[in-house]
């Protein structure tokens, strides 16, 4: 009798996530079926029934490409700087925000670096492709004003990479540095005010005591990010790239988008984005897996 | 308690302050620029003139804009987009994320509904199959397209699970002993709790409908049925103006620059994002240190 009624109470609760189990089903595990689509010469009027099935020859077919192997280093060079440069500036900021006294000022400026990311791609690639224009945009009228050489960035293979890293720290280090200031506030003042008696100077405060505290959320939001590793970002390189900066710009997604989408190759594209997905389902879960050893980070 | 300072501690902070108002003004200052570009008048563009404050001060290509039927037809379908999506995301992450945050003594399939939930965080179908999903539904072209398939947001449903988790148990074990089943223990215990949790979370929500664009390409067909930032992207990133040059050309040519068109499109569509940050930006933050933090 006991087992029947407890079945009872917890009815509603299946109840109750019925519909996100439902869309969920539909919407992210119908797509997985779809993967199937990787190992088929996908006509889009056969549908996934129709089309012949050709094996792997979608995957050898992207391998033998001159261009893939470039594509996939530019991914994961452009990534991986965006992750040490991701890491680095808002640490910095943090540290430097925690010096000012003035309350006021403090919080203009968190308002003010926080203020990029809610702005999509679209829109900030709008702003910089002015602003970055060699011809009429303001940094080069001002570099020139100084002097310096004008320079294409948006269209120079060699600065491509590095403008869109920057670009992309600078709209998202207001995030991270929120993070880290909470963080930061998270130390006992009774570290600060010993280190004082001991005569320590704010230097070495900071390289003791700081630091240290902050390195259980550095770990954290590090080894999260782990998972981007092929994630270089399509959103900005999309709005902002062009032909003449392929060479160093391309990344998997952009690289997919053309020769899959562009040309109709829905079989090729699905079988690029399986291999992404299966690397960053181990890099994600790595970085969940060692979230968890080292920070203690659970999600659920 | 009176510090003193030593000279090297003094030059520190003045150079402090001044790097971080730099900083900060370098996250302002495009956005003037463009603002003032979309002010200025056609002359004073082409004789590069205009740095951040406008020159020949015109409102023209706002004007201009504003008219045009593409950017009204878009805008209504973005503010529909956020309108609907966000109540879907609302209403689905209370109800899935009420029934995960319970033990498993309580909720046998707890365990198994979790894993199915996280799994999609791990790995995904990509866009060529989720594109075939949304055409063998039938939403392409569809409103629905850009909101049902991320209508269970899953990053959100783990953050409210946790903060149901963390509420004190006799809350609900005193609504049981009186007879409550788990309906009205959602309703009306835990919904109004959940606010403050769902709040940021909203904002979060509002904010990617309103800036997500790229499946409103994809989905979208004909282009009388793209959101605003797509119909933005193609006139901004694409520079295909051709939707706006119904006035005729020569009066066009006359007095608009191109450049301050695309300026008075950018800055609109930033508008919105700009308009609600600052009366909200303490929940942003707040919410951000309420996902990553943990004590």
């Amino acid at each position: 009798m006991m087992a029947r009624k407890s079945w009872r109470m917890e009815i509603p609760l299946h109840f109750m996530i019925m519909p996100g189990l439902i869309f969920i089903l539909i919407f992210a595990y119908g797509p997985m079926v779809g993967l199937v689509i990787a190992f088929q010469k996908f006509n889009i009027g056969k549908g996934l029934f129709g089309s012949e099935w050709i094996g792997l020859e979608n995957f050898k077919y992207v391998y033998s490409l001159p261009d893939t192997m470039n594509v996939i280093r530019n991914t994961v060079y452009i990534a991986f700087m965006k992750i040490v440069a991701g890491l680095v500036a808002p640490i910095i900021t943090a540290l430097l925000l925690n010096e000012l006294r003035k309350q006021l000022f403090k919080r203009t400026v968190q308002t003010l670096i926080y203020l990029p990311n809610f702005l999509s791609w679209v829109i900030l690639s709008g702003i910089l492709i002015e602003v970055l224009s060699p011809t009429t945009g303001i940094l080069n009228d001002f570099m020139a004003w100084f002097g310096l050489e004008r320079v294409f960035f948006l269209g120079n293979a060699k600065w491509f990479p590095y403008v869109m890293v920057t670009t992309d720290v600078w709209k998202e280090f207001g995030f991270s540095t929120i993070v880290y200031l909470a963080a930061l506030t998270g130390i006992s003042p009774a570290l600060y005010e010993a280190s004082v008696i001991d005569g320590a100077n704010r230097w070495k405060q900071t390289l003791h005591i700081t630091l240290p505290g902050m390195l259980p959320i550095i770990i954290l939001l590090t080894t999260l990010s782990l998972g981007q590793v092929l994630n270089a970002g399509f959103d900005q390189i999309f709005n902002m790239y062009s032909p003449s900066v392929y060479e160093t710009g391309d990344i998997i997604d952009t690289y997919v988008y053309r020769i899959g989408l562009g040309n109709g190759q829905f079989g090729v594209a699905t079988a690029v984005g399986l291999f992404k997905s299966v690397i960053s389902l181990f890099a994600i879960s790595l970085s969940y897996i060692l979230a968890y050893r080292i920070a203690n980070y659970r999600i659920f | 308690m009176v510090e003193h300072l030593s000279i090297g501690r003094k030059a520190f902070i003045i150079v402090n302050y001044a790097f971080l108002a730099f900083l900060s003004l370098l996250c302002i200052l495009p956005m003037i620029n463009v603002l003032a570009i979309s002010l200025s008048s056609k002359g004073a563009i082409e004789g590069g003139l205009v740095a951040l404050w406008p020159v020949e001060f015109t409102t023209f290509a706002y004007e201009h804009i504003a008219k045009t039927k593409p950017f009204q037809a878009s805008m209504w379908i973005s503010v529909q987009r956020v309108f609907i999506g966000v109540t879907l995301n609302f209403l689905l992450t209370l109800l899935t994320a009420y029934p995960l945050s319970k033990e498993v003594s309580q909720f046998r399939f707890r365990t198994v509904y979790v894993w199915i939930f996280v799994f999609t965080m791990l790995f995904g179908g990509g866009l060529i199959p989720s594109y075939v999903v949304v055409k063998q539904l039938g939403l392409i072209d569809s409103i629905w397209a850009l909101v049902l398939p991320v209508a269970v947001p899953i990053f959100n449903v783990v953050l409210l699970l946790n903060f149901f988790r963390s509420l004190p148990k006799e809350l609900s074990e005193s609504a049981f002993i009186d007879g409550a089943g788990h309906w009205p223990i959602l309703w009306r215990i835990m919904l109004p709790l959940s606010l403050p949790a769902q709040a940021t979370v909203t904002l979060f929500a509002i904010v990617m409908h309103w800036n997500e664009w790229f499946y409103g390409l994809i989905y979208m067909n004909s282009p009388d049925n793209y959101p605003l930032s797509s119909y933005l992207q193609t006139i901004i990133i694409q520079f295909d103006l051709s939707s706006i040059s119904d006035v005729t050309q020569l009066q066009l040519m006359s007095k608009l620059n191109d450049r301050a068109l695309r300026s008075a499109q950018i800055f609109l569509g930033a508008l919105p994002v700009l308009v609600i940050y600052p009366f909200l930006q303490r929940y942003f933050m707040t919410g951000i240190v309420m996902g990553s933090v943990k004590e």
